[in-house]
């Protein structure tokens, strides 16, 4: 089984030096940008590769290129953009790559640039991944000392430069339009859609920008090609992705694995199952702004055509697995207390909305819930559903929420008929701190 | 007043940016680093800098979890409070943390040492539980293991 994106990361966890990384095959493909690969060459090879955005979007990453207006006539400068804020809970997969392996992230920023004729990059790393700016402040160093960045790439007449910006810690700022007033110096939140960034982005220019984990996916697809990169994967949908897991299993930890691969298999074949004394009960595939998926969804493949709209989607692909020993409610209880702290504040009903959700969710653990409240639940899942808040934040909020009530049911309702918690470990815990 | 160092350190952040304001978030960072927190008169200084307004420099400063608008102690313990943490007990490692320095979520030890602030996913989750203190993270963190891993923040 191939694994372009992690076979080289060391396992002690060191990371990869230039040469190291020059020596496997590293900053290889920048040759093939100076012996004539023009820029709508790479985007249609990213486009027949079959790339979707690895930002839990699962977005068509070559046709996201080609909104970019491009030739003479086109606004310049142009903007590409690697979004390293990675705050979704049970998320980290790009701190794998990003520590492991930085100059991938850099190779792939150049040919992104190239392909929409950027000539500036900004990587946008969260706050918290102290080691990842450290390891890639150095390898953007190593890359400028060498000459991939910051002088014309031989033969094109192509010059980038690259920087990378340290954010401070928001949810919100991984939100693309976020991000984009985030790095402006503005207070991070959404912008309205359209005009979209690949046309009006940071400072009004054209603007792409691309999860971190895409980005990396770029070189091999120019070194190994689109017929290569589609069987890497078990599905239409193209490549490898690093799937992982979380919660009580005999192995948490992170596998990049083919596209399509089942949760049943990474929860059984690679986590070793569930841990000792606890049972499973459901899992969340990518994040904690994705459905719920139980026992009857495990073989489905997890990649972003395979799992039906009701069900849900797959999000960032690291699952967190919920044990029979947790409680349902007090889970999501967890989940929202964090999307109400960090909604941005910027539309009524997110703002307002998921702050009740929480309290709903806390008469429920200690006791004091009735009926009435379980169908508020239901009714704040639709009136924060998509299409009725400013920007996808709280209807991702919404998706555990949603499908909790409809697989936990009984859970719900025997809190209100036993007037507590069942699991009832103390719920000093769900103190909210907004 | 800005120190010629702090100056000479915006000056290199604004240089990344077409628009100075672009490294408000850099200078906040970078005055935090040197001061600790960010102060009322902190923020007219950056303000002055990027030649922005101060509200401009408040309403991102106040935005953010890792920006200080009050005194913190000599250290921060971030502990994580997301789902994979809070799976793997997450709050009794509060608790412990509370009992040893007397510092509960939001508060100063009274000697000044360190302050206990919530954080969302520190994007640890495979070693859950896990907590930052200043830049260093630590996984698989049990209430056992709290005073070692302190130990050394003085
Ligand atoms: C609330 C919210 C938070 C997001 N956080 C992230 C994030 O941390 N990283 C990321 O790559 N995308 C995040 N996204 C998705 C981005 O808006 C954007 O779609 C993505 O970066 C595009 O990259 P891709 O096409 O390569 O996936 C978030 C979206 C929302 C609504
Ligand atoms: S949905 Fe929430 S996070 Fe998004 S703009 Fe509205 S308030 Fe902000
Ligand atoms: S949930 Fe705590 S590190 Fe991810």
């Amino acid at each position: 089984m191939e694994r372009p994106l992690t076979q080289h990361i060391h396992p002690d966890g060191t990371t990869r030096t230039l040469r190291e990384y020059v020596k496997t095959g590293g900053y290889r493909c920048l040759q093939r940008l100076s012996s004539g690969l023009a820029p709508k060459d790479l985007q249609r090879l990213v486009t027949d590769a079959g790339l979707r955005g690895r930002g839990g979007g699962g977005f068509l990453t070559g046709t996201k290129w080609s909104f970019v207006p491009m030739g003479a006539d086109a606004p310049k400068p142009k903007y590409i953009v690697a979004n390293g804020d990675e705050m979704e809970p049970g998320t980290f997969k790009d701190r794998v790559l990003m520590e492991g392996d930085p100059h991938g992230l850099v190779e792939g920023m150049i040919l992104a640039g190239y392909a929409i004729d950027a000539e500036v990059g900004y990587i946008f790393l969260r706050g918290e991944y102290h080691l990842s700016a450290q390891r890639l402040t150095e390898a953007i160093a190593e890359a400028y000392a060498a000459g991939y960045l910051g002088k014309p790439l031989p033969g094109t007449g192509f010059r980038f430069d690259l920087h990378l910006h340290a954010s401070a810690g928001r949810y919100i700022c991984g939100e693309e339009t976020a991000l984009i007033n985030a790095l402006e110096g503005k207070r991070a939140v959404p912008r309205a859609k359209p005009p979209f960034p690949q046309t009006v982005g940071l400072w009004g220019k054209p603007t792409v920008v691309q999860n971190v984990e895409t980005l990396y996916n770029v070189p091999h697809i120019v070194n190994q090609g689109s017929d290569w990169y589609h069987r890497l994967s078990r599905t239409q949908d193209g490549g490898t992705k690093i799937y992982g897991i979380s919660g009580r299993v005999v192995n948490p930890g992170w596998w990049e694995l083919p596209l399509g691969t089942t949760a049943r298999e990474v929860l059984e074949r690679y986590a070793g199952g569930m841990a000792d004394g606890v049972r499973f009960r459901g899992l969340l595939p990518g994040g904690i702004s994705t459905a719920f998926m139980t026992e009857e969804h495990l073989d489905l493949p997890l990649d972003f055509s395979s799992i039906p709209p009701e069900v849900g989607r797959l999000g960032t692909a690291t699952m967190i697995v919920l044990d029979d020993h947790t409680c349902p409610v007090g889970f999501v209880l967890n989940l929202e207390k964090f999307f109400a702290r960090e909604s941005c504040g910027w539309c009524t009903p997110c703002r307002e909305g998921l702050p009740w959700v929480v309290r709903i969710l806390m008469s429920f653990e200690e006791g004091r819930a009735t009926k009435d409240d379980l169908s508020l639940l239901e009714m704040h899942a639709k009136w924060l559903a998509p299409g009725h808040t400013f920007c996808g934040l709280a209807p991702g909020a919404m998706a555990p929420l949603q499908s909790a009530l409809k697989y936990f049911h009984d859970d719900f309702e025997q809190h209100i008929s036993t007037h507590g918690c069942p699991w009832s470990k103390k719920s000093s815990q769900q103190r909210i701190l907004v | 007043m800005l120190s010629d160092t702090e100056r000479r350190e915006l000056e290199d952040a604004v240089k990344h940016y077409p628009d100075k304001r672009g490294a408000t978030i850099d200078a906040l960072l970078t005055i935090q680093r040197r001061r600790g927190w960010i102060s009322d008169d902190t923020l007219l200084e950056i303000a002055q800098f990027l030649e922005i307004t101060v509200e401009d420099v408040d309403s991102v400063a106040t935005f953010y979890n890792l920006i200080f608008r009050k005194p913190v102690g000599r250290h921060v313990a971030f502990v994580c409070d997301s789902i994979s943490c809070w799976i793997k007990g997450c709050e009794q490692v509060q608790e412990q943390i509370n009992t040893l320095y007397n510092a509960d979520l939001g508060q100063t030890s009274p000697d000044g040492r360190l302050t206990v602030l919530p954080i969302a996913c520190l994007g640890q989750c495979e070693r859950a539980p896990a907590l930052m203190i200043d830049q260093d993270v630590y996984g698989d963190v049990t209430p056992e293991k709290i005073e070692q891993i302190v130990e050394k923040y003085k």
